[in-house]
């Protein structure tokens, strides 16, 4: 049943990408401004929000494994596979955001690159989910599920600089499409692509977070079942 | 509360004088690394004013590292600190205690270093210099701050020495980056540094906190 499900939601997450891209390459009109070049925003945008919702999702498992992993180690296992698993894939996000941001700003800008207050933080917010995967990797033994929790809330704490940055300091990253001044906001036109692209993309890393959770679980379970084992041998 | 605090200050200041290990490591390596930068960066004239403050900036973020890795590396031997784990007095207070006395180390080697550096650098100040005793103490807060905290994180790991500088200089970022704009701020004269001195601020309120609820954790982390 719960295969049947899964095999469902991948075929509708498969169908969305394709009428999302359909959308926002044939349907959407070109940008009065900038040409073509603005069709990156409905993968650029729907990237970073994915990558923000993934984060947090990780930083909701690490505060899920501190609070459950004396009462309920079970739930705790899984709120660390949680935390592991968001990190990965809004890493994964995170970093096609910034390949595409810097394509766009190619065109836009003519650079690749610029150190702009919301650039560096989101490339600082980037380095500091890639550190959260390194220690995981380097810090070997049972307590590095505790550590990482703690990490992943210190990470996690840069989130809102990051996005308040934008508007505290001066930038030379468009100023905020959505909610931001009187006069910002999209036309309907755009807007109603731009919305198929960002379920289909969430729909996606949702998919991909799905997989790798269950990846971890089995992870867990072959380790605990090793531990089982070498214990038993060793009586 | 202060009774614990002022037992591990007073400890950790009294193995610090009989060795002057850290004290003397960081003086060197920072001095290095401003000279280094010298001869990489060639600071004569306008330059120096604009590059001074990132130096100075990086000079004490590399040299606290080999602080901050000798400062639970000391708690080791002789299982230390399976003994601080033991006592009864929150895990916190041997935390602030640390952070404390990093914090006075990497103070003082940055008054040695200020007057070399004013003449290795050539500089003028022309924003207002007193600021700078609000800067530095606030951006060496928030170094050694986390520095303390991740250096116990990372204890338990095979490379701990390089985990630490791996988690904690991202972390880190934001608040250099505040730091090295309000110090050349002042070296320059030419912007206000009041809203890097806020984020500053806010970095270390927010940091500090978080460390003090989550030490225990980490301390105890089995």
């Amino acid at each position: 049943m719960k295969k049947t499900i899964f095999t469902l939601y991948a075929a509708i997450t498969v169908a969305l990408m394709i009428w999302g891209y359909y959308q926002a390459i044939y349907v959407a009109p070109t940008d009065a401004l900038q040409g073509e070049i603005f069709r990156i925003i409905f993968y650029h945008v729907p990237l970073f929000i994915g990558a923000f919702l993934f984060f947090a999702i990780s930083l909701c498992g690490s505060i899920g494994f501190l609070a459950f992993r004396r009462t309920h180690p079970e739930w705790a296992q899984s709120a660390d596979a949680w935390a592991l698993a968001g990190a990965e894939v809004g890493v994964v996000f995170c970093s096609n955001a910034l390949i595409l941001g810097s394509m766009w700003g190619r065109r836009a800008w003519g650079i690749w690159w610029t150190w702009d207050a919301r650039l560096t933080t989101t490339l600082i917010l980037w380095l500091i989910y890639v550190s959260y995967l390194l220690m995981r990797r380097f810090a070997a033994g049972p307590q590095v599920q505790t550590l990482a929790a703690v990490l992943g809330i210190f990470g996690a704490l840069d989130i809102p600089i990051v996005y308040m940055s934008n508007r505290w300091f001066r930038t030379q990253h468009p100023a905020p499409v959505f909610g931001g001044d009187p006069g910002s906001g999209m036309d309907k036109s755009m807007l109603v692509p731009f919305g198929w692209n960002v379920m289909a993309w969430l729909a996606w890393g949702i998919l991909l977070l799905i997989l790798r959770h269950h990846v971890e679980r089995q992870n867990q379970k072959f380790a605990e079942d090793e531990a089982a084992e070498s214990l038993n041998a060793s009586n | 509360m202060t009774r614990a605090l002022w037992t591990h200050l007073v400890k950790d200041l009294r193995i610090e004088w009989r060795s002057l290990d850290a004290l003397i490591s960081m003086l060197f390596f920072s001095g290095l690394v401003v000279v280094l930068f010298s001869i990489a960066f060639d600071p004569r004239g306008e330059v120096s004013q604009q590059i001074a403050g990132g130096v100075l900036c990086v000079a004490t973020m590399f040299a606290s590292v080999s602080a901050l890795n000798q400062a639970w590396a000391r708690e080791i031997r002789h299982q230390v600190m399976d003994a601080q784990r033991m006592v009864p007095s929150p895990a916190a207070e041997l935390f602030l205690a640390k952070v404390i006395v990093n914090f006075l180390f990497v103070s003082i080697v940055q008054i040695i270093l200020a007057p070399f550096f004013l003449i290795f650098y050539n500089l003028h100040i022309a924003g207002q210099g007193w600021l700078l005793l609000l800067v530095l103490p606030l951006g060496t807060w928030a170094l050694v701050g986390n520095g303390v905290f991740f250096a116990a994180l990372s204890m338990s790991s095979r490379n701990r020495e390089l985990l630490l500088s791996l988690i904690l200089f991202p972390i880190f970022i934001p608040a250099l980056l505040a730091m090295v704009q309000a110090t050349t701020a002042i070296f320059t004269g030419a912007f206000e540094p009041t809203l890097w001195i806020k984020l500053l601020l806010g970095y270390d309120i927010i940091f500090t906190t978080v460390s003090l609820l989550l030490f225990d954790v980490v301390f105890h982390a089995e």
